[in-house]
């Protein structure tokens, strides 16, 4: 007899696997189906490990810099087969507690590759075995993978994806990263602070482009201080795969062609969504660029079937698929009050050097929407903690409504202002004004004080400046 | 910082009392909870309870004193941290918030001058702070009732958009009011948001001052008076808030008068009985009913004496060219009067059909604020339910309703016999800044014509 539940889940990744969690916390009857690692990309391929890596290159900055802190030692050397060990330590420690998570909700894990056969039917197929399943509701949460371009396709040897750089197996001296948005950027800071030489191209006229411009000018700045080379405005026309490495033909904004020979080569272009082979046309879900077009509830129009995550609209974060999920298993439950996400209110953070941490509309964005702006900036330099701290070096920036008071928007650089957004984001959801944030008490010495100076200084009050 | 201990109000209705006896003297350090003194009425002696902690600094009104009015200063309270202590500010703070609640709960602007000796919204105030009589209410639970539940931003949306935030309907999270409620509220415009000047539409722009000189004060709040156990509390929603304070300031703002007739309706049951016979079957149905009939004579009857189809301002009386005569309608929720604009003009099956279709759409709350504001005249009808006769409250910016009773056989005497006649009572409120008796008088005259002969409604 198939079995029945209330909800199936399609994909263990950040998105899918909270939904569960939620529907299972719900009284639903739930099951998710993977057809790799409990956790998807997110804990074992993406946010975590690339964390772990870039734990390890934020200590070898500091084992650089021991004399300024009153350390002597010599011969300070790297492992790189231990640091790839390590940070899979962590992804596996981190599958394995989704997996305690699952069976801790009793939600019943399906290995193997699902396939909807018509609405709330699911085959689910692992090692050629087909076993039919029915749910009342079916949420995709497939994912995404790395977008690729003709010419330009990753082949797991020479040409990686996020994938392959996670775990090299020898250091490159030098790579070429295609893309320069958080994943692009992240990859480049790992290695350049272990000493690859990192050229990064853009074809946007800046760094992190969806960033507020000011702050991809100073990421810019920091960047190119470390020694990586931007190219901004600038296309690959050509790669071509030499023995055991890659060379690029560019092309500047003004047309001019450069080549560059490295090691090896990511590419960081964007991704796209895993929409196929799960019986999308079978039902005649809209797709609209690799992406499942859903309302606001994450429905997509077909009675009981729901994507979230990187396979439905941007932001294409964890945090965002996770908070998609526990609308719509909430949505299934019939809980009241339950509110469709705010896009405008999801952080985002890239855990380059200096990090970089933003929330709602940049500058240019909150002008271009006809509103009177007020903009406060406070640099770390005026920050005792981040001088202690030897990181004087960020800018905490806000966009406020001049009108209104509202938050519309906060962006940052600089040491652990991926741990700070998170204010802002508070601020925003309880729809603070720069009145209530002005009269907040911040703990001295902290870098939060930063944020606090900032909105004092978007109506001329700042202290330390 | 100094606070005052003020003399208590230690049930709802008590506004002097003697401070029987001073428990403490100056000096004595008190915490929440000490008895401070023994305050007695014409029917209790009650104990009175300190709030604040802090020293006794001054005795200000000595034991044994009669007719010691509520809230007079009795004793100053140090406090410990003095020189420092912003925390005190706080029941301060608290008392200026709500102060300007419970002066808005009448539409009292808050004011220095509101600061009379016995001030209504202090009062209250006190009660809750000071008085700690069993029947008391906790600090949470006027909090509760008291306190807009809003985002800072939302706060600040509606103040600027002047939006009374307390009327919006909040879809934030335990329906707090965020952003987006106050800007669909300004888009929508209706009942539950509108903007504060409107609200007081006809009323006197003056309205605060002249509420004040008056001596209006609020009512104490109805939980003073009972066990928190004995009831159970149903939470204003924003049509409820609307209607207390729309009916509230029509009452108060409006001088109502009343007029009572009597109309024989024979041959409008019979005239009416007659269509109804003839209404095709399928399409172009219909069902007239006797409230069909009212509106329209309503409307011809407003036709004929212009004088009543008028809204006040304070600069002039503006005479309506059209008969919207609105109905009221009500619902689970709460009562809303829809409008058949230029009724005048409008047949019997078309102002029928318009009722039908108005009351269905407000009971599925899907009227547009353009379809229930404004109106010239309104009618309400309590007949169905067998009520004889009744008064309506005006609803501003008409400046005048009329309340419709049942119709019933009744013996009347005619050429000195008695007889049967369906007779049916109206009463109309009039406003009489607009409305003088005897016009008010002659409407009614007029609208007695048009039911007593429903063909002179053809004419």
């Amino acid at each position: 007899m198939t079995e029945s539940y209330d909800v199936i889940v399609i994909g263990s990744g950040p998105a899918g696997y909270v939904c569960a969690i939620r529907a299972a916390q719900l009284g639903l009857k739930t099951a998710i189906v993977e057809r790799d690692r409990l956790g998807g990309i997110c804990l074992n391929w993406g946010c975590i490990p690339t964390k772990a890596l870039l734990r390890t290159s934020e200590i070898w900055h500091l084992m650089h810099r021991l004399d300024e802190f009153g350390f002597r030692a010599e011969n300070i050397a790297f492992d790189i087969a231990k640091i790839v060990e390590r940070s899979r330590k962590v992804a596996q420690r981190l599958s394995n507690g989704v997996a305690f998570l699952m069976k801790k909700h009793k939600i019943a894990v399906i290995p193997g590759e699902a396939k909807l056969s018509a609405a709330g039917a699911i085959t689910v197929t692992k090692d050629g075995n087909s076993t039919d399943y029915a749910a009342k509701n079916v949420v995709l949460a497939t994912g995404a993978r790395a977008r690729s371009f003709p010419g330009l396709e990753p082949d797991g040897d020479l040409v990686w994806t996020y994938r392959e750089a996670m775990i090299p197996k020898a250091f490159p001296k030098s790579l070429l990263i295609v893309g320069s948005g958080a994943i692009g950027i992240e990859f480049a800071s790992f290695y350049r602070t272990l000493g690859a030489e990192v050229t990064v191209v853009e074809v946007l006229d800046r760094v992190l482009p969806v960033e507020d411009a000011e702050i991809s000018q100073l990421a810019l700045k920091a960047f190119t201080k470390q020694g990586m080379k931007i190219e901004v405005s600038t296309t690959v026309e050509k790669l071509e795969k030499g023995n055991d490495s890659v060379t690029a033909m560019l092309k500047g904004k003004d047309g001019k062609l450069e080549t560059v020979t490295a090691e090896r080569a990511i590419l960081a272009v964007g991704i796209v969504g895993n929409v196929e082979n799960i019986g999308l046309e079978n039902l005649g879900v809209k797709v609209d660029k690799t992406h499942v077009v859903v309302n606001e509830w994450g429905e997509t129009g077909i009675q009981g079937l729901y994507a979230i995550g990187d396979l439905v609209g941007p932001p294409w974060l964890a945090h965002k698929g996770m908070h998609e999920g526990v609308i719509v298993a909430e949505r299934i439950a019939g809980v009241k009050g339950v509110h469709p996400l705010d896009t405008a209110k999801v952080p985002a953070c890239t855990y380059c050097w200096p990090q970089v941490a933003s929330i709602g509309l940049t500058e240019a964005q909150a002008e271009a929407s006809g509103r009177q702006i007020k903009v406060g900036r406070f640099p770390f330099i005026g920050n005792g903690k981040a001088i202690a701290l030897g990181e004087p070096d960020g800018l905490v920036k806000t966009v406020f409504d001049a009108d209104t008071g509202e938050l519309l928007g906060a962006h940052m650089i600089g040491a652990e202002v991926t741990e700070l957004i998170e204010g802002y984001s508070i601020a925003r959801t309880l729809e603070a004004t720069e009145a209530d944030l002005a009269a907040a008490v911040f703990p001295h010495p902290t870098l939060s004080e930063a944020m606090h100076e900032s909105v004092l200084d978007a109506d001329k009050r700042a202290l330390h400046i | 910082m100094d606070i005052q201990i003020l003399m208590p109000a230690l049930s709802p209705t008590m506004e002097e009392g003697k401070l029987a006896k001073w428990l403490v003297k100056e000096g004595d350090e008190v915490h929440s909870g000490d008895v401070l003194a023994e305050i007695e009425t014409d029917k209790a002696t009650m104990e009175f309870e300190a709030v604040d902690e802090g020293k006794i600094g001054k005795i200000l009104v000595p034991e044994g004193t009669e007719g010691v009015k509520v809230n007079q200063p009795i004793a100053v309270l140090l406090s410990e941290d003095d020189g420092q202590g912003n925390g005190h500010d706080i029941p301060s703070a608290m008392q200026s918030i709500r102060d300007a609640v419970a002066a808005e709960a009448v539409g009292v602007k808050p004011s220095p001058a509101s600061a009379a000796p016995v001030s209504a919204s202090a009062t209250r105030a006190t009660v809750v702070a000071q008085a700690r009589s069993p029947s008391s209410m906790s600090e949470d639970r006027w909090h509760a009732q008291h306190c807009v539940f809003a985002s800072p931003l939302a706060k600040r949306l509606a103040a600027q958009a002047g939006i009374d935030i307390a009327a919006v309907k909040g879809s934030g999270p335990r329906g707090r009011v965020v952003k987006t409620d106050i800007e669909e509220a300004r888009h929508m415009g209706g009942v539950a948001a509108r903007p504060l000047q409107k609200i007081e539409g006809s009323a006197p722009h003056a309205a605060g001052q002249k509420t004040e000189a008056l001596g209006v004060m609020p009512l104490p709040d109805a939980r003073l008076f009972y066990r928190p156990d004995s009831y159970q509390e149903v939470p204003h929603d924003s049509i409820r808030k609307a209607i207390a304070r729309r009916l509230t300031s029509a009452k108060v703002l409006i001088p109502h008068y009343y007029l009572t007739i009597d109309c024989r309706i024979d041959a409008l049951l019979a005239a009416r009985a007659r269509l109804n016979g003839q209404a095709p079957k399928g399409d172009g149905a219909y069902k007239l009913s006797v409230n069909d009939f009212i509106v329209k004579a309503s409307a011809l009857a407003l036709m004929r004496v212009p004088e009543v189809n008028a809204s006040w301002t304070d600069t002039a009386i503006l005479r309506h060219r059209h008969a919207d005569v609105g109905v009221a309608v009500a619902l689970d929720f709460g009562l809303i009067t829809p409008i058949v604009f230029a009724a005048e003009a409008k047949g019997l099956v078309a102002i029928s059909a318009e009722i039908k279709s108005l009351a269905e759409r407000a009971r599925a709350k899907r009227l547009k604020p353009q379809e229930y504001e404004g109106g010239s005249f309104a009618v309400s009808n309590l007949g169905m339910f067998g009520i004889k006769d009744f008064t309506a409250v005006i609803n501003p910016p008409q400046a005048a309703i009329l309340a419709v009773g049942a119709s019933e056989s009744r013996a009347i005497v005619r050429n000195d016999k008695i007889e049967i006649a369906d007779i049916m009572t109206v009463t109309l409120s009039c406003d009489h800044r607009v409305i003088d008796g005897a016009t008010g008088a002659r409407f009614l005259q007029a609208f007695r014509l048009f039911i007593e002969d429903p063909a002179t409604m053809l004419l």
